[in-house]
């Protein structure tokens, strides 16, 4: 796969990106990227530079340093449509669906299928309900009734109508802000299967997650962010799980927390092992 | 195998609750019974109720608030409020009224002036809710008390009273008033043609809400405005249009008194914003928005009109009608909590 999308161009690429705001650094020097079929992961903690990661991407933002490509072709995307036409979709944590309205008024919601002329022009709702069910079908989601309301579907289920309403709609990237992390495991893993299975369908997925654990269960491929500059841009076979969740949480951190955290009275072997760690991790 | 009965049973029992939940799902339904059980009580608790004279009554009492309760309806799907719409009925019929009798300017001329106004005042309420986000209660309260004071500090300047008469010598009069004020036999009642409009602005509401694009919006924008600005739905225009309707909406019913009794008093449709808003919820429409039905809040307006006019048949002191008002919406708004919680959003 690696060899695939070494002689393609990817779908998409930073190399070098960064972002200022007026005299704010958000992000600088991030370079990965993301192929056919491939799943990136972007790690960091809260405020490493995710965010802005995404909005750059989702054309939300523009970037101020380095350069964005799609299919090799560089590009600078100056609103949300424009990425979208690109091929670019970003699901959001709130997903924008209306927890109100049913599953195919929301897939189809804003781009809504009508047939008939004038005053008579009408919703095609035989068509939307159809295209809906099988749409998710493909996804793997077997909904009995689509005319049930979002709202009732499960956190999982409505994360994977939002991913599959993007690939419907003629995406080839699709983004996904922290899917997993308002979930519980469960929900969580199905998550992770739909993500699997839009990579299996072409589709490039860009993971945005907190959770290194979720992160190594599907990705291809990691960003690891920390105060708005890359730890680095790591395939699979090259990092291992403990390394990335190390890097993560900012290692030596860590541990000096560990220390403080300590009880005064504890016996003097448990406390004897932490230095050592500490010293062996520099 | 346990596991797989297990799944079996739990899938049957979803199936059984979801088939309830359809029937429940519908907002209109619970008017509905209501509305079955309100005449059913009048007719049989007074006389005249459900003769042809006393049907026609009470229908066109509920027609005039269900033009208005339909649209409100659509207005708090979408997610707002217009405590402005009862006084507008109020400013359009004044307009017409003022213009035509006193400085002789042509009824129809009057009329498409005293639209233009009322769609302006309506694009104003939208305009302001949406750039300031201030809460569209607020902002048409304010409308609410600028056109109160207008309507009769202006009617009193320019006529020296509080109500406008002689409209009926105005030329033209006698076609607008077929149009919006005559009435036809009808299975030996006299239906008065603001029932048709009644009927024809229920279903035309309905068809929007249910079966085109706008009116998939407009449960959007009143569901989660932020899900539908990301799915690219024009949150500020669907709103703006909505209050526009509103307005619209108290322009046809200003009318529609107007050419009834060919008189104008500067007080009128002040205090119904309110009931048209109770009609709205009685008929299911959520406080909160994205969730209700025109034919529901056209069901509400009929329980109000049988409500109002079985209490003058059966002799009641007036007064009642107020509490019975506040007892149904009581009771709506629980039924609606009920459902909400049974077929609705699980966030």
């Amino acid at each position: 796969m690696t060899q695939k999308s070494a002689s393609a161009p990817p779908i998409l690429e930073v190399r070098d990106i960064g972002k200022t705001y007026s005299s704010i650094i958000a992000l600088s020097n991030v370079s990965t990227s993301v192929g056919v079929g491939e799943v990136l992961c972007v790690l960091g903690d809260n405020g490493a530079g995710k965010s802005t990661f995404i909005k750059i991407l989702a054309g939300a933002h523009q970037h101020t340093e380095g350069s964005l490509l799609t299919y090799g072709v560089e590009r600078s995307f100056s609103n949300p449509r424009e990425a979208l036409n690109d091929g670019i979709a970003t699901v959001y944590q709130d997903l924008a669906v209306v927890p109100l309205m049913s599953v195919w008024r929301n897939f189809f919601l804003g781009s809504e299928i009508t047939k008939g002329r004038g005053p008579l022009r009408r919703l095609d709702v035989k068509t939307m309900r159809a295209t809906s069910k099988s749409e998710l079908a493909k996804m793997g989601i077997d909904l009995r009734d689509v005319d049930q309301p979002i709202g009732t579907l499960s956190g999982g289920e409505r994360q994977s109508v939002a991913i599959a309403r993007a690939v419907y709609f003629g995406a080839k990237v699709v983004i996904l802000d922290e899917p997993t992390s308002a979930l519980g495991v469960k929900q969580a893993g199905v998550v992770l299967k739909y993500i699997a299975q839009a990579r299996d369908r072409g589709l490039g997925v860009v993971f945005i997650t907190h959770n290194p654990q979720h992160a190594y269960l599907v990705g291809d491929r990691f960003l690891l962010l920390k105060r708005g500059t890359s730890l680095g841009n790591f395939r699979k076979d090259e990092i291992t799980i403990a390394e990335m969740t190390r890097l993560m949480a900012g290692g030596a951190e860590l541990e000096e927390l560990a220390h403080e955290l300590e009880r005064p009275g504890v016996p003097t072997s448990a406390r004897d092992r932490k230095p050592q760690r500490t010293a062996s991790g520099h | 195998m346990t596991l797989n009965t297990a799944t079996a049973v739990t899938d049957e029992r979803l199936k059984k609750t979801s088939l309830a939940i359809t029937l429940l799902r519908r907002p209109e339904v619970g008017a509905a019974v209501a509305a079955v059980a309100i005449l059913v009580f009048f007719s049989v608790g007074t006389r005249a109720f459900l003769t042809p004279p006393g049907i026609s009554t009470w229908l066109y009492s509920s027609s005039l608030y269900g033009i208005m309760a339909v649209a409100v309806a659509m207005l708090m799907i979408g997610g707002e409020f217009d405590l402005s719409a009862g006084v507008m009925t109020g400013t359009t019929g004044l307009i017409v009224g003022v213009t035509t009798t006193q400085w002789g300017v042509n009824i129809w001329l009057a009329m498409v002036l005293a639209l233009a106004i009322a769609l302006a005042v309506g694009a104003g309420n939208g305009y302001v809710v949406m750039k300031t986000g201030l809460p569209s209660f607020i902002v048409t309260l304010a409308t609410f008390f600028i056109l109160q004071g207008i309507n009769l500090a202006v009617t009193k300047i320019i006529t020296g009273t509080v109500q406008v008469e002689g409209l009926a010598a105005v030329p033209g009069f006698d076609v607008a008033k077929l149009i919006f004020g005559s009435s036809f036999p009808f299975f030996g009642m006299t239906v008065k043609i603001s029932i048709v409009w009644w009927i024809v602005a229920t279903a035309v509401a309905t068809w929007i809400l249910l079966r085109t694009k706008r009116g998939n919006w407009i449960f959007a924008v009143g569901g989660q405005a932020t899900s539908s600005r990301e799915a690219g739905v024009p949150v500020r225009k669907v709103k703006i249009g909505l209050f526009m309707t509103t307005s619209g909406a108290g322009w046809l019913v200003g009318m529609l008194q107007l050419f009834d009794v060919s008189t104008v008093q500067a007080t009128t449709g002040v205090g119904q914003e309110f009931i048209y808003i109770i009609c709205a919820v009685v008929g299911g429409c959520l406080l909160t928005g994205g969730y209700g039905s025109a034919v529901g809040a056209a069901i509400g307006a009929l329980i109000y009109g049988m409500a109002l006019q079985g209490i003058v048949f059966a002799q009641w002191d007036n007064n009642w009608l107020k509490a019975f008002l506040g007892g149904l919406l009581l009771l709506a708004v629980l039924v609606n909590l009920y459902i909400g919680k049974r077929a609705g959003a699980r966030e």
